[in-house]
């Protein structure tokens, strides 16, 4: 018996599972060590997958990618109940930085790298990295503030036209 | 058409090989055709020899970051040589478990 066209395509399709991802852009845009690491960690996961990636930078975002900045990023210990500290101690001299020593040693034994050297990696992978017009010009910044990874400044309608079939996550 | 090496083996539910002692130069090659490599050329076995002694020592796949600055195999290089995810493919070609690590 012939089978009819439209179900033995639907058969067909049923063997493969959804589509894999091709593309994702990644919106980084808080500048806290806590907040810049998961979406870098999430570009470079890609890039071993073989997703094509965009790293979007924006808002405070960009200290991760200022030359002169990027080496120095803090874990924020105020506003953050999951660091189990409360709020006035958390804002006393030096917990900041006791905390951000605590993290980098953590980070390193697991073997990511620092910031720096982090978003060399991803470029070198084959990322693109963005910085966002818009606060650029809001921090007066200029291209050569940022590390020579940034491939360029770009505002968020060429960041929409670099995400086409891409799958957009925001940090 | 070629008889096949790796039909004969035993692989695990990632289609790498499920016993890393099955492997050889010929296994490897043909793990690297099926995943588009024609030829596995010098610097490949370097990447190939690192990740099979690491993995015996440590029990796990290598990070890029370790395997970039250990083997002197550079990044860029590394997707040049195992486009389309380095850390899985070049695994797969040395006969070992896919890497359980994020970085």
């Amino acid at each position: 018996m012939e089978m009819p066209v439209a179900e033995s395509k639907k058969q067909g399709e049923e063997k493969k599972g959804p589509e894999p991802i091709q593309k994702v852009s990644i919106i980084i845009s808080k500048g806290s060590l806590e907040e810049v690491y998961p979406g870098l960690i999430m570009a470079n996961g890609a890039r071993m997958e073989g997703i094509d990636v965009n790293l979007f930078f924006t808002f405070f975002g960009l200290e991760s990618i200022i030359s002169k900045r990027m080496d120095n990023l803090k874990v924020s210990t105020v506003g953050n109940p999951a660091m189990h500290m409360p709020t006035m101690l958390g804002g006393l001299p030096g917990m900041s930085a006791i905390a951000t020593s605590r993290m980098k040693k953590e980070i390193e034994k697991l073997d990511i790298p620092p910031i720096r050297e982090f978003v060399e990696m991803i470029h070198d992978s084959g990322a693109e990295i963005y910085a966002c017009r818009a606060t650029v010009d809001m921090f007066h910044l200029t291209k050569d503030d940022f590390c020579e990874q940034v491939d360029g400044v770009i505002s968020v309608g060429e960041f929409y036209e670099k995400s086409a079939g891409a799958q957009i996550i925001f940090t | 058409m070629e008889t096949s090496m790796i039909e004969q083996l035993e692989l695990d539910a990632d289609g790498n090989l499920a016993r890393m002692d099955d492997w050889n130069e010929e296994v490897a090659r043909e793990f690297a055709r099926r995943e588009g490599i024609d030829e596995l050329t010098d610097r490949h076995w370097v990447v190939i020899n690192y990740m099979r002694d690491e993995y015996k020592n440590k029990g796990d796949a290598p990070s890029i970051r370790k395997l970039t600055k250990q083997s002197g195999v550079p990044v860029k290089e590394l997707y040049k040589l195992f486009p389309k995810g380095p850390a899985k493919k070049a695994a797969k070609i040395s006969g070992l478990p896919k890497p359980k690590g994020c970085i």
